[in-house]
Protein backbone atom coordinates (compact mmCIF):
# COMPACT_ATOMS: atom_id res chain seq x y z
CA UNK A 1 0.00 0.00 0.00
CA UNK A 2 3.10 2.44 0.85
CA UNK A 3 3.76 2.17 -2.56
CA UNK A 4 0.66 2.98 -4.00
CA UNK A 5 0.37 5.96 -1.88
CA UNK A 6 4.14 7.15 -3.26
CA UNK A 7 3.00 6.66 -7.07
CA UNK A 8 0.37 8.90 -6.42
CA UNK A 9 2.18 11.62 -4.93
CA UNK A 10 4.66 11.68 -7.39
CA UNK A 11 3.64 14.02 -10.06
CA UNK A 12 4.97 11.63 -13.01
CA UNK A 13 6.33 8.40 -13.37
CA UNK A 14 10.42 8.48 -12.39
CA UNK A 15 10.81 5.80 -15.56
CA UNK A 16 8.77 8.09 -18.41
CA UNK A 17 11.76 9.89 -19.04
CA UNK A 18 12.93 6.95 -20.95
CA UNK A 19 10.01 6.91 -23.35
CA UNK A 20 11.61 6.94 -26.81
CA UNK A 21 8.93 9.50 -28.80
CA UNK A 22 8.94 10.74 -32.45
CA UNK A 23 10.67 14.27 -32.83
CA UNK A 24 7.77 15.38 -35.39
CA UNK A 25 3.73 14.72 -34.62
CA UNK A 26 2.46 11.54 -32.79
CA UNK A 27 1.95 8.08 -33.88
CA UNK A 28 4.52 4.67 -34.13
CA UNK A 29 8.04 4.43 -34.16
CA UNK A 30 9.39 2.86 -36.92
CA UNK A 31 13.46 2.70 -37.70
CA UNK A 32 13.10 5.87 -39.75
CA UNK A 33 11.55 7.80 -37.66
CA UNK A 34 13.48 10.81 -36.15
CA UNK A 35 13.12 10.70 -32.11
CA UNK A 36 14.19 12.35 -29.32
CA UNK A 37 17.32 9.25 -29.56
CA UNK A 38 18.46 10.12 -32.67
CA UNK A 39 18.57 14.23 -32.12
CA UNK A 40 20.52 13.77 -28.71
CA UNK A 41 22.83 11.05 -30.42
CA UNK A 42 22.98 13.84 -33.39
CA UNK A 43 23.97 16.55 -30.62
CA UNK A 44 26.19 14.29 -29.00
CA UNK A 45 28.44 14.15 -32.36
CA UNK A 46 27.75 17.48 -32.97
CA UNK A 47 29.36 18.33 -29.37
CA UNK A 48 32.10 15.82 -29.95
CA UNK A 49 32.90 17.86 -33.67
CA UNK A 50 32.50 21.54 -31.90
CA UNK A 51 34.98 20.10 -29.31
CA UNK A 52 37.26 18.46 -31.50
CA UNK A 53 37.64 20.06 -34.64
CA UNK A 54 36.14 23.56 -34.23
CA UNK A 55 37.75 23.89 -31.07
CA UNK A 56 41.47 22.84 -32.28
CA UNK A 57 41.24 25.15 -35.33
CA UNK A 58 43.50 27.43 -34.60
CA UNK A 59 46.56 24.50 -34.17
CA UNK A 60 48.09 27.29 -31.63
CA UNK A 61 51.11 26.79 -29.68
CA UNK A 62 49.79 28.06 -26.53
CA UNK A 63 46.33 26.22 -26.92
CA UNK A 64 42.94 28.07 -25.98
CA UNK A 65 40.83 26.44 -23.90
CA UNK A 66 38.82 24.25 -26.21
CA UNK A 67 41.76 23.17 -27.50
CA UNK A 68 43.41 22.09 -24.29
CA UNK A 69 40.10 20.48 -23.45
CA UNK A 70 40.51 18.25 -26.24
CA UNK A 71 44.39 18.09 -26.05
CA UNK A 72 43.67 16.31 -22.46
CA UNK A 73 40.99 14.57 -23.70
CA UNK A 74 42.90 13.24 -26.58
CA UNK A 75 46.09 12.24 -24.23
CA UNK A 76 43.90 10.81 -21.71
CA UNK A 77 42.44 8.26 -24.05
CA UNK A 78 45.85 7.75 -25.73
CA UNK A 79 47.67 6.69 -22.32
CA UNK A 80 44.71 4.80 -21.40
CA UNK A 81 45.31 2.39 -24.60
CA UNK A 82 48.99 2.21 -24.69
CA UNK A 83 48.98 1.35 -21.39
CA UNK A 84 46.10 -1.41 -20.61
CA UNK A 85 46.71 -2.48 -24.52
CA UNK A 86 50.13 -1.56 -25.24
CA UNK A 87 52.17 -0.17 -28.59
CA UNK A 88 50.03 -2.08 -30.90
CA UNK A 89 47.11 -1.59 -29.85
CA UNK A 90 47.37 1.99 -30.50
CA UNK A 91 46.51 1.32 -33.92
CA UNK A 92 42.81 1.00 -32.91
CA UNK A 93 43.56 4.38 -30.98
CA UNK A 94 40.49 5.94 -33.27
CA UNK A 95 37.99 3.64 -32.80
CA UNK A 96 38.92 3.99 -29.05
CA UNK A 97 38.42 7.45 -28.77
CA UNK A 98 35.54 7.56 -30.94
CA UNK A 99 33.46 5.39 -28.71
CA UNK A 100 34.79 7.37 -25.27
CA UNK A 101 34.21 10.54 -26.78
CA UNK A 102 30.65 9.85 -27.95
CA UNK A 103 28.98 8.37 -25.13
CA UNK A 104 31.16 10.90 -22.68
CA UNK A 105 28.94 13.52 -24.85
CA UNK A 106 26.41 11.45 -24.88
CA UNK A 107 26.09 11.10 -20.81
CA UNK A 108 27.56 14.32 -20.46
CA UNK A 109 24.18 16.28 -22.00
CA UNK A 110 21.93 13.67 -20.95
CA UNK A 111 22.11 15.22 -17.85
CA UNK A 112 20.85 18.73 -18.66
CA UNK A 113 17.43 19.35 -17.65
CA UNK A 114 14.39 18.10 -20.02
CA UNK A 115 17.37 16.07 -22.36
CA UNK A 116 17.45 12.91 -23.29
CA UNK A 117 20.16 10.12 -22.54
CA UNK A 118 20.38 7.81 -25.40
CA UNK A 119 22.89 5.83 -23.34
CA UNK A 120 20.50 4.80 -20.95
CA UNK A 121 19.22 2.45 -23.48
CA UNK A 122 20.20 -0.92 -23.85
CA UNK A 123 19.07 -0.70 -27.59
CA UNK A 124 22.08 1.98 -27.97
CA UNK A 125 24.53 0.60 -25.68
CA UNK A 126 23.79 -3.13 -26.61
CA UNK A 127 24.95 -2.27 -30.63
CA UNK A 128 28.35 -0.59 -29.49
CA UNK A 129 29.11 -3.15 -27.09
CA UNK A 130 28.34 -5.95 -30.16
CA UNK A 131 30.49 -3.59 -32.35
CA UNK A 132 33.30 -3.68 -30.23
CA UNK A 133 32.56 -7.87 -29.28
CA UNK A 134 32.20 -8.62 -32.85
CA UNK A 135 35.58 -6.84 -34.01
CA UNK A 136 37.27 -7.86 -31.61
CA UNK A 137 37.19 -10.86 -31.96
CA UNK A 138 37.44 -10.41 -35.40
CA UNK A 139 40.68 -8.89 -34.76
CA UNK A 140 41.55 -11.80 -32.80
CA UNK A 141 41.33 -14.89 -34.98
CA UNK A 142 42.70 -12.37 -38.21
CA UNK A 143 45.67 -11.78 -35.92
CA UNK A 144 46.86 -14.99 -34.42
CA UNK A 145 44.75 -17.24 -36.15
CA UNK A 146 43.22 -20.75 -34.54
CA UNK A 147 45.84 -19.82 -31.54
CA UNK A 148 43.16 -17.04 -30.59
CA UNK A 149 41.36 -20.09 -28.81
CA UNK A 150 44.62 -19.95 -26.72
CA UNK A 151 42.85 -17.29 -24.84
CA UNK A 152 40.08 -20.10 -23.30
CA UNK A 153 42.92 -22.98 -22.80
CA UNK A 154 44.26 -21.64 -18.92
CA UNK A 155 47.93 -23.30 -19.67
CA UNK A 156 49.08 -22.01 -16.42
CA UNK A 157 46.31 -24.56 -14.80
CA UNK A 158 46.67 -28.26 -13.64
CA UNK A 159 45.87 -30.10 -16.86
CA UNK A 160 42.98 -32.00 -15.09
CA UNK A 161 40.85 -28.31 -14.08
CA UNK A 162 41.90 -27.18 -17.76
CA UNK A 163 38.59 -27.79 -19.30
CA UNK A 164 36.24 -26.86 -16.45
CA UNK A 165 38.36 -23.99 -16.38
CA UNK A 166 37.73 -23.39 -20.37
CA UNK A 167 34.25 -23.56 -20.17
CA UNK A 168 34.15 -20.70 -17.69
CA UNK A 169 36.48 -18.60 -19.76
CA UNK A 170 34.01 -19.61 -22.71
CA UNK A 171 31.30 -18.20 -20.67
CA UNK A 172 32.29 -14.98 -19.42
CA UNK A 173 33.90 -14.01 -23.20
CA UNK A 174 30.31 -14.33 -24.46
CA UNK A 175 28.70 -12.78 -21.51
CA UNK A 176 31.44 -9.68 -22.32
CA UNK A 177 29.30 -7.99 -24.24
CA UNK A 178 25.66 -8.44 -22.09
CA UNK A 179 27.67 -6.98 -19.20
CA UNK A 180 29.31 -4.18 -21.38
CA UNK A 181 26.08 -2.82 -22.51
CA UNK A 182 24.01 -3.38 -19.39
CA UNK A 183 27.16 -1.79 -16.94
CA UNK A 184 26.39 1.71 -18.89
CA UNK A 185 23.11 1.31 -19.82
CA UNK A 186 21.98 0.72 -16.08
CA UNK A 187 24.22 3.03 -14.14
CA UNK A 188 22.60 5.76 -16.59
CA UNK A 189 19.54 4.79 -16.03
CA UNK A 190 19.62 3.67 -12.24
CA UNK A 191 20.86 7.50 -11.83
CA UNK A 192 18.42 9.33 -13.62
CA UNK A 193 15.54 7.41 -12.61
CA UNK A 194 16.55 8.10 -9.01
CA UNK A 195 16.78 12.21 -9.65
CA UNK A 196 13.33 11.81 -10.66
CA UNK A 197 12.06 10.34 -7.89
CA UNK A 198 13.39 12.81 -5.83
CA UNK A 199 12.54 15.44 -8.50
CA UNK A 200 8.56 13.62 -7.54
CA UNK A 201 8.85 14.25 -3.80
CA UNK A 202 9.84 17.98 -3.93
CA UNK A 203 5.99 18.74 -5.22
CA UNK A 204 5.53 17.63 -1.32
CA UNK A 205 5.96 20.89 0.29
CA UNK A 206 7.03 19.58 3.79
CA UNK A 207 9.98 17.69 2.34
CA UNK A 208 10.92 19.70 -0.50
CA UNK A 209 13.81 21.42 0.41
CA UNK A 210 15.19 17.86 1.70
CA UNK A 211 14.23 16.47 -1.53
CA UNK A 212 15.47 19.58 -3.78
CA UNK A 213 18.67 18.86 -1.45
CA UNK A 214 18.97 15.55 -2.77
CA UNK A 215 18.91 16.54 -6.25
CA UNK A 216 21.97 18.40 -5.88
CA UNK A 217 23.46 16.07 -4.87
CA UNK A 218 22.83 13.61 -7.05
CA UNK A 219 23.25 15.60 -9.92
CA UNK A 220 27.19 15.83 -8.64
CA UNK A 221 27.51 12.30 -8.18
CA UNK A 222 25.87 11.72 -11.55
CA UNK A 223 28.54 13.63 -12.94
CA UNK A 224 31.09 11.68 -11.26
CA UNK A 225 29.44 8.29 -13.13
CA UNK A 226 28.70 9.67 -16.14
CA UNK A 227 32.41 10.12 -16.76
CA UNK A 228 33.71 6.95 -14.91
CA UNK A 229 30.91 4.94 -16.63
CA UNK A 230 32.33 6.48 -20.20
CA UNK A 231 35.76 5.49 -19.01
CA UNK A 232 34.85 2.32 -18.11
CA UNK A 233 33.21 1.33 -21.40
CA UNK A 234 36.31 2.56 -22.94
CA UNK A 235 39.28 0.51 -20.43
CA UNK A 236 36.53 -2.45 -20.82
CA UNK A 237 37.43 -2.09 -24.80
CA UNK A 238 40.70 -1.61 -23.95
CA UNK A 239 41.12 -4.71 -22.20
CA UNK A 240 39.03 -6.68 -24.70
CA UNK A 241 41.60 -5.53 -27.26
CA UNK A 242 44.25 -6.73 -25.68
CA UNK A 243 43.09 -10.16 -25.25
CA UNK A 244 42.82 -10.05 -28.99
CA UNK A 245 46.14 -8.97 -29.71
CA UNK A 246 47.70 -11.11 -27.14
CA UNK A 247 45.65 -14.24 -26.35
CA UNK A 248 48.09 -15.98 -24.64
CA UNK A 249 47.57 -16.10 -20.09
CA UNK B 1 -7.41 -12.73 -9.47
CA UNK B 2 -5.17 -15.17 -10.82
CA UNK B 3 -3.62 -12.13 -12.33
CA UNK B 4 -3.14 -10.19 -9.41
CA UNK B 5 -1.30 -12.89 -7.56
CA UNK B 6 0.93 -12.76 -10.68
CA UNK B 7 1.37 -9.23 -10.09
CA UNK B 8 1.98 -9.54 -6.41
CA UNK B 9 4.51 -12.02 -7.09
CA UNK B 10 6.44 -9.71 -9.53
CA UNK B 11 6.67 -6.77 -6.94
CA UNK B 12 7.89 -8.94 -4.14
CA UNK B 13 10.84 -10.49 -6.62
CA UNK B 14 11.40 -6.46 -7.50
CA UNK B 15 11.57 -5.80 -4.09
CA UNK B 16 14.00 -8.82 -3.41
CA UNK B 17 16.13 -8.41 -6.19
CA UNK B 18 17.34 -5.33 -4.34
CA UNK B 19 19.22 -7.32 -1.82
CA UNK B 20 21.74 -7.78 -4.86
CA UNK B 21 22.30 -3.80 -4.25
CA UNK B 22 23.95 -4.85 -0.80
CA UNK B 23 26.17 -7.68 -2.91
CA UNK B 24 27.53 -5.08 -5.17
CA UNK B 25 28.14 -2.63 -2.43
CA UNK B 26 30.08 -5.44 -0.22
CA UNK B 27 32.14 -5.97 -3.77
CA UNK B 28 32.74 -2.15 -4.24
CA UNK B 29 33.63 -1.29 -0.97
CA UNK B 30 35.78 -4.67 -0.64
CA UNK B 31 37.86 -3.15 -4.31
CA UNK B 32 38.13 0.23 -2.81
CA UNK B 33 39.19 -0.47 0.75
CA UNK B 34 41.92 -2.78 -0.47
CA UNK B 35 43.19 -0.71 -2.92
CA UNK B 36 43.55 2.44 -0.14
CA UNK B 37 45.23 0.26 1.94
CA UNK B 38 47.56 -0.86 -0.65
CA UNK B 39 48.34 2.21 -1.67
CA UNK B 40 48.55 3.95 1.71
CA UNK B 41 51.22 1.40 2.09
CA UNK B 42 53.43 2.41 -1.29
CA UNK B 43 51.96 5.49 -2.46
CA UNK B 44 54.52 5.73 -5.18
CA UNK B 45 52.79 2.61 -7.29
CA UNK B 46 49.02 3.67 -6.45
CA UNK B 47 49.00 5.92 -9.46
CA UNK B 48 49.69 2.63 -11.98
CA UNK B 49 46.80 1.15 -10.92
CA UNK B 50 43.80 3.86 -10.83
CA UNK B 51 42.90 1.50 -14.09
CA UNK B 52 42.68 -1.71 -12.21
CA UNK B 53 41.14 -0.47 -9.42
CA UNK B 54 38.00 0.53 -11.80
CA UNK B 55 38.55 -2.49 -13.49
CA UNK B 56 37.70 -4.27 -10.69
CA UNK B 57 34.90 -1.55 -9.08
CA UNK B 58 33.19 -2.01 -12.43
CA UNK B 59 33.28 -6.18 -12.36
CA UNK B 60 32.02 -5.74 -8.95
CA UNK B 61 29.42 -3.42 -9.91
CA UNK B 62 28.03 -5.14 -12.76
CA UNK B 63 26.40 -7.52 -10.69
CA UNK B 64 24.64 -5.33 -9.05
CA UNK B 65 23.45 -4.16 -12.17
CA UNK B 66 22.10 -7.15 -13.11
CA UNK B 67 19.85 -7.19 -10.07
CA UNK B 68 18.82 -4.36 -11.29
CA UNK B 69 17.93 -5.29 -14.43
CA UNK B 70 15.98 -8.30 -12.95
CA UNK B 71 13.99 -5.78 -10.90
CA UNK B 72 12.78 -4.01 -13.72
CA UNK B 73 12.15 -6.98 -15.78
CA UNK B 74 9.66 -7.70 -12.89
CA UNK B 75 8.13 -4.53 -13.18
CA UNK B 76 7.44 -3.88 -16.28
CA UNK B 77 8.58 -6.68 -18.91
CA UNK B 78 6.50 -9.63 -16.77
Amino acid sequence: MATEEAGSALAFHPMDQFIVKPLFGEGAVHWYTPTNVTLWMALAVVGVFLLLVAGTRGRAVVPSRMQSIAELAYGFVHKMVEDVAGKDGLRYFPYIFTLFMFIVFANFLGLLPRAFTPTSHIAVTGVLAMAVFLSVTILGFVKNGASFLGLFWVSSAPLALRPILALIELISYFVRPVSHSIRLAGNMMAGHAVIKVFAGFAAIAVISPLSIAAITAMYGLEILVSFIQAYVFTILTCVYLKDALHPHH
Amino acid sequence: MEGDIVQMGAYIGAGLACMGMGGAAVGVGNVAGNFLSGALRNPSAAAGQTATLFIGIAFAEALGIFSFLVALLLMFAV
